[in-house]
């Protein structure tokens, strides 16, 4: 055991004890940044921030919410929105953060996209961070269906029937994963659990992982240079800050961050209070009933690209039905994203505008994917049904092009 | 300047994003329908002229298609068309001199109290109710409205073709067919005279000022609930008992605690003025309203299904100016970190 000496104060106690020091230079203030970086490096803790919005306001929503069906609608519409002082105020922030965490995390996604930042050793990060898209995802999804409104209701019912297109065990898994032949308290309860406790705790795990996975690569930048961090780092502390091509987390980097995040908190809490609406199908006021249908069913604005990607191959082919080729579909669109960093066979990491055809691959696969988002919400009925077709087709293509665009670019270059 | 450009672009796809899946999808998903109006017999006119339109045109089409079905089945709709144009044309006719005429009070007060009491209770003239909600609702299908407040709520035009022919007025025919009648019979076969002497006696006896909770007392919660109204008390349930209102309905009508979220002004106003025009063929009668009748009840479902809105915009001014401040004092933070950088 190390020799301990008696402290001169409790910060010197701690430090004996729990290293503080160190441990602060390695996480905050010798945590090296490259100093190229713009406002969208500041994503990563624009999404801290709300995930630990939604964990608060979460803590008061769970204290009043009532996870059975015959409550559940009440619970939120009357008691917390209504009866609890400022529960409006914590579930609009909830409701609110809840949208608002999947814009930032497709800015983060997108941006990682178009600077390489998933290339060459950087493969954790990217992989990290889309298994936390995807428990993120089903955050959203079991969350959605707490309040019990119609739509939570049917989205439920709609996700849930998916896994019966897995053959052979299809059916008794959706009985296993509904808990009863229908959607019902049973699978209320146990969204109620996923949603609360599970999920969350996985998703901070993943947080964890997806920290980590920074530290060996480190960060990527506009240019994606390459940077001898050591190097750098050395100019820095010796006081050559101007020359020195990276800073510290704490205070530099922070410090544009929270700049950053002054000017989203303002957007975030404008929603909040003036449109809150923006994030909450108006169906979804009216209370679950299995009897009836609504006139359209559709998820909300974070899935409707998946979601049109499911449904856009509306006809059999062969013997293939149109439901299972879509369900196909939907599972490659579900995991392509994760196998980025392999589909790209440029051998060096560069932004896309450094990358003639690249640049065209990722402003086509933004369009394919707003089309894709705004048919996923559109009925899908006459040219509609067409267009959703075409998008979902294409956005199969522009994965399966990846390899060659890639290649292609970087032979241009006399890389391969 | 280039970060300038990246937010550009962002705010761009966004906003793109959010145009689509939001006002575009709905325009899409939601068919405008004509503005709210008042005067019955005008809009009645516009309606039954439009479907007969419609119906025409489906015939051209039928007859391009040349499937003999087809044609047959839009031939039959077009003569329904006609004919309702005819028949709705003629009702609001008839019901012109009555409305034109000025009404005796006094006559209408022996005319009301000797037809309508037998079934309506008056509470305010001292006519109580002839039995309790449970009884009426099973007697008639739906608990009769007191009269007291009938002089205020409707339009003076409403409430004469009412009187003569409630089914029409209401546009719930289609309700009353093969050999069904609405609970209330016509008073058609009465001089316009007596007509608009029986209106005059209503709005005499009409208060002439209502909260917004009895208006809606009055217009709504014979058939809807409205839970939040009084969570605790109960005394917001319809007041026909479900099993009845069901059986004269087809349906228990919804309650209408969050239907100013779901639904909205704009809708409610539409719906409230015609139900016909966003549900077409529903149970749910033309109530008749004046416009600040109406107001009013939408008035007491935003009371009700938003409460706290007040509240909100209360308080949120400060939360912005708040963050305002944070955000300027970031940036100001910002630059003197950065200043030794570049």
């Amino acid at each position: 055991m190390a020799k301990f000496e008696k402290a001169n104060s409790v910060g010197e106690w701690l430090d004996q004890r729990l290293n503080l020091t160190a441990f602060n230079k390695v996480m905050m203030t010798e945590y090296w940044i490259p100093k190229d970086i713009n406002f969208l490096w500041a994503m990563g803790v624009l999404l801290a921030t709300t995930f630990s919005i939604l964990i608060i306001s979460g803590i008061f929503l769970m204290m009043y919410y009532k996870p059975d069906i015959n409550l559940a609608f009440d619970s939120v519409n009357y008691t917390i929105m209504q009866e609890v002082a400022y529960g409006w105020l914590f579930r609009h922030m909830h409701g609110v953060a809840a949208s608002v965490v999947f814009l930032i995390i497709y800015i983060h996604m997108f941006t990682g996209i178009y600077y390489g930042s998933y290339k060459q050793g950087r493969e954790m990060i990217w992989i990290s961070g889309m298994l936390l898209f995807m428990t993120f995802s089903a955050a959203g999804f079991s969350g959605y269906m707490l309040p019990w409104g119609q739509m939570s209701y049917w989205a439920a019912m709609v996700i849930t029937n998916l896994f019966g297109g897995i053959p052979f065990i299809g059916d008794a898994l959706v009985v296993w994963i509904r808990g009863d032949f229908n959607v019902a308290d049973a699978t209320l309860t146990r969204f109620f659990m996923l949603h609360v406790f599970l999920l969350p705790v996985v998703i901070m795990g993943i947080i964890a992982l997806h920290f980590y996975t920074l530290r060996v690569p480190h960060v990527n930048n506009q240019d994606s240079e390459e940077l001898d961090f050591d190097a750098e780092a050395e100019k820095y502390l010796s006081g050559n800050k101007k020359e020195s091509k990276v800073i510290p987390f704490w205070p530099v980097f922070i410090s544009k961050d929270l700049a950053v995040m002054g000017i989203f908190l303002i957007f975030y809490f404008y929603l909040v209070f003036f449109h809150y609406d923006f994030a909450m199908d108006p169906v979804n006021f009216d209370p679950a009933n299995n009897m009836v249908t609504p006139t359209h069913i559709y998820p909300e604005w974070y899935f409707l690209w998946s979601y049109e990607v499911l449904r856009g191959f509306f006809f059999n082919v062969g013997p293939l039905k149109a439901f299972d080729i879509g369900l196909m579909a939907f599972g490659f669109a579900n995991v392509i994203f994760l196998l980025l960093p392999f589909l790209d066979r440029d051998p060096k990491i560069l932004p896309a505008h450094k990358r003639p055809k690249f640049f065209i691959w990722f402003w086509i696969l933004m369009i394919d994917l707003i089309v894709l988002t705004v048919f996923g919400k559109l009925p899908p009925t006459g040219t509609n049904a067409y267009i959703g077709f075409a998008a979902a087709l294409s956005f199969i293509l522009i994965f399966l092009a990846l390899p060659i665009v890639s290649k292609s670019d970087a032979k241009k270059r006399g890389d391969v | 300047m280039r970060e300038l450009k990246i937010l550009a672009v962002v705010v761009a796809l966004t906003l793109i994003t959010y145009w689509g899946v939001e006002p575009f999808a709905h325009s899409q998903m939601h068919p405008h329908v004509d503005a709210p109006n008042y005067d019955f017999a005008q809009a009645d006119k516009m309606i039954t002229a439009e479907n007969v339109e419609k119906a025409k045109v489906a015939l051209e089409n039928a007859k391009k298609s040349d499937d003999k079905k087809a044609i047959k089945s839009a031939t039959a709709d077009l003569t329904n068309a006609e004919n309702f144009e005819k028949d709705t044309n003629a009702f609001w006719a008839t019901t012109k001199e009555a409305v034109s005429d000025k009404g005796n009070v006094a006559n209408g007060e022996v005319l009301v109290t000797s037809n309508c009491t037998a079934c309506h209770s008056i509470e305010s003239k001292g006519f109580p109710k002839v039995m309790d909600d449970a009884s009426a609702a099973a007697a008639y299908g739906v608990v009769p409205p007191d009269l007291g407040t009938a002089g205020k709520l409707y339009t003076k035009e409403y409430l004469a073709g009412f009187v003569m022919n409630p089914a029409r007025a209401s546009k719930v025919t289609h309700k009353f067919v093969d050999g069904r009648v609405h609970p209330m019979p016509g008073y058609d076969w009465m001089q316009p005279q007596e007509i608009a002497d029986m209106v005059a006696y209503l709005q005499s006896i009409a208060p002439k000022t209502m909260t917004d909770k009895e208006v809606f007392n009055n217009a709504c919660q014979r058939c809807h609930s409205i839970k939040y109204g009084d969570m605790k008390g109960g005394t917001m349930q319809a007041y026909t008992p479900d099993k009845d209102i069901k059986t004269y309905m087809g349906k228990i009508p919804p309650d209408l605690s969050q239907y100013i979220k779901s639904r909205g002004h704009e809708y409610i106003h539409e719906l409230v003025n015609d139900p016909q025009k966003h549900l077409e063929g529903t149970a749910m009668p033309r109530v008749g309203l004046t416009l600040e009748s109406e107001k009013q009840v939408v008035g007491y479902l935003e009371e009700v299904g938003d409460s706290k809105k007040a509240q909100r915009e209360e308080l949120g001014p400060k939360f912005l100016i708040y963050l305002a401040i944070f955000a300027i004092f970031a940036w100001l933070w910002k630059s003197k970190q950065w200043r030794e950088m570049h």
